[in-house]
């Protein structure tokens, strides 16, 4: 038997696009999730949606999966409706919070949820695609919180699925767990499935995915291959106060983004207090330095990840308003 | 395709019954007071203490209802509030089992921990006690009460979907306990005071109790179709219930 080989995909469209997200708006009572959201999934293809907490990723993905159904707009998985029977049979999921019962041993668990599908992976299969034959004979409830992952993620996998949706599949997990578990997600997409995880690791969609999808507030901010979002978000932060006027700095070529604290006009000695976006903190600060000689309180952090979404979700709010001005 | 083939269907309700037995015969704070509190109340107050004119034949009746409630009550109640709040419920949802499978499953595993406490009860009956009976009382008895698991199993759905797993089996054993002792299951209902045998009626398990006792002839004499319908009534209440909450579950 070919193990390369995915069973045929009749209804996948020509250009190998397995899932197709538009325009898919959805709220819980008065809280707005999801506000217009575009994706598409291919064959052979890892994305990964990226997010803080609370921006709408499992939303997304609970949506993918049938549980519910968008507002407005619309999501097809190999042409068809999610939940339906059929195109359940092909999907494969890890859900965020799902324990399975803690005194099947990971065999027992791996064919129990095997059976459900008509063209099943063998045991033997599966618990070496998840890197389990050493614990196949041990009880859920004795493995670590990476071998209790890895039995999921072997579930998953159990019908050969010809897309899987991992919802933060390493979340709590050491690095060492995370890498490995990393290399057999890899694998899997290798064989010509298209994979949806979500994660609000830069570093985890960075090592694994080929596209992807920024979302904060129910919002696209970025999509992009892993080196084009992380340019977008290798920003630093030069915090300083500057005699330099602040129309200058908006100007400046390495400068991706003013935020002022406090305007010159406002503070007694003519010096604007602000924070400076730029990915090249040392030629911006060699030229700064030259410009103004009163230059003080000077400090340069990295920013974080949650910074970096902050920038790139109001990079977003005033590519809007330009937008909306032009 | 697009439905799955009646074999492949049988092979999953197997499967799911399978996991569940395994899984519960596992965890012994379900296995072993659900299996052995029967057999060593009856073994007691039956058999040690209860000798002579058919205490050991009542009680059997009335120690093989008290059992057979355990499972399913304690089987629905608490597999169900942990498989949700697992979000393994979630999962089974999201994946091409039929839904069918997990409750055939639940009641699976119910009927064979209610047909091994029946056993070891009439193993005990017979070989201790000295209780006879017809291969037809035998017959009839397990039937009615391995039948007469479904209306606690209804009832203990309701109590899965409504609470969580730490507070259900304190919920399950404040209904449970009073109810068997109300209801005549460890003492017989005829030696309790008239006042508690007039509020016995309101407990589905008197009307389980009673049904079986009149297959020995030791039943107090209401009709037995009363009893059958009080029976149904409580199971369609508690469906209806456990249905609309079951709903609100999904749709959430």
């Amino acid at each position: 038997m070919s193990q390369q080989q995915l069973h045929e995909v009749p209804t996948q469209s020509a250009d190998g696009i397995l899932a197709e997200v538009t325009g898919v708006e959805h709220a819980f009572g008065k809280l707005q999730v999801l506000n217009g959201i575009d994706m598409n999934v291919k064959a052979g293809q890892i994305v990964a949606v990226l997010g803080p907490n609370g921006a709408g990723k499992t939303t997304l993905i609970n949506m993918l999966l049938g549980i519910y159904t968008p507002d407005a707009g619309r999501i097809q998985l190999f042409g068809q409706t999610p939940g339906d029977l059929t195109v359940r049979q092909r999907i494969g999921v890890m859900l965020q919070q799902a324990e399975m019962a803690e005194t099947l041993k990971a065999k027992e668990l791996v064919r129990q949820f095997s059976t459900y599908y008509q063209n099943p992976l063998s045991l033997q299969q599966l618990l070496q695609m998840a890197g389990l034959e050493e614990k196949a004979e041990s009880r859920y409830g004795k493995l670590s919180g990476g071998e209790k992952r890895r039995v999921q993620f072997a579930i998953a996998l159990a019908g050969e699925p010809d897309m899987v949706f991992l919802d933060e599949p390493t979340t709590g997990l050491d690095v060492q767990a995370r890498r490995s578990l990393w290399s057999n997600i890899k694998a899997y997409a290798k064989r010509g499935a298209g994979i949806v995880l979500t994660t609000h690791y830069l570093e985890e969609a960075d090592a694994l995915a080929d596209q992807i999808i920024v979302i904060d507030h129910g919002k696209v901010v970025a999509t992009g291959t892993p080196s084009q979002i992380k340019q977008r978000v290798s920003l630093k932060q030069v915090h300083c106060r500057t005699s330099v006027p602040v129309e200058q700095l908006h100007l400046h070529s390495l400068i991706e983004r003013v935020e002022v604290e406090k305007l010159a006009s406002q503070s007694g000695d003519n010096l604007t207090q602000c924070i400076l976006l730029t990915q090249h903190a040392e030629a911006l600060l060699r030229d700064l330095l030259q410009q103004d000689q009163n230059l003080t309180d000077l400090q340069v952090k990295g920013a974080g990840l949650e910074e970096a979404f902050l920038a790139l979700t109001q990079n977003n709010a005033t590519t809007d308003k330009q937008e909306q001005a032009a | 395709m697009s439905t799955l083939t009646l074999q492949h269907q049988t092979k999953i309700h197997l499967q799911e019954i399978w996991s569940e037995w395994l899984r519960m015969i596992r965890t012994p704070m379900f296995a072993l007071p659900t299996l052995l509190f029967p057999w060593m109340f009856y073994l007691f107050f039956g058999v040690i203490f209860g000798r002579g004119s058919g205490t050991a034949e009542y009680l059997l009746v009335s120690y093989g209802t008290f059992g057979i409630i355990g499972p399913a009550l304690f089987g629905f109640g608490v597999g169900v509030a942990s498989d949700r709040q697992q979000g393994l419920l979630q999962l089974k949802r999201v994946l091409p089992m039929p839904m069918s499978a997990y409750f055939v499953a639940k009641i699976g595993l119910c009927l064979i921990f209610a047909s091994c406490i029946l056993l070891g009860l009439a193993i005990i009956a017979m070989v201790l006690g000295g209780v006879r009976l017809e291969l037809l009382q035998w017959l009839l008895l397990f039937g009615i009460l391995l039948v007469g698991t479904l209306p606690f199993c209804a009832m203990g759905l309701f109590i899965g979907i409504r609470s969580n797993a730490q507070s259900a089996p304190a919920v399950i054993n404040l209904l449970y306990l009073p109810m068997a002792f109300l209801s005549g299951l460890w003492i017989p209902i005829f030696v309790m005071p008239e006042l508690l045998q007039k509020i016995a009626v309101v407990f589905p398990a008197y009307h389980l109790a009673q049904l079986a006792l009149s297959v020995i002839d030791k039943h107090q004499g209401q009709p037995l179709l009363g009893h059958l319908m009080i029976l149904l009534l409580f199971t369609a209440v508690f469906l209806l219930l456990a249905g609309s909450g079951w709903r609100a579950l999904r749709d959430r």
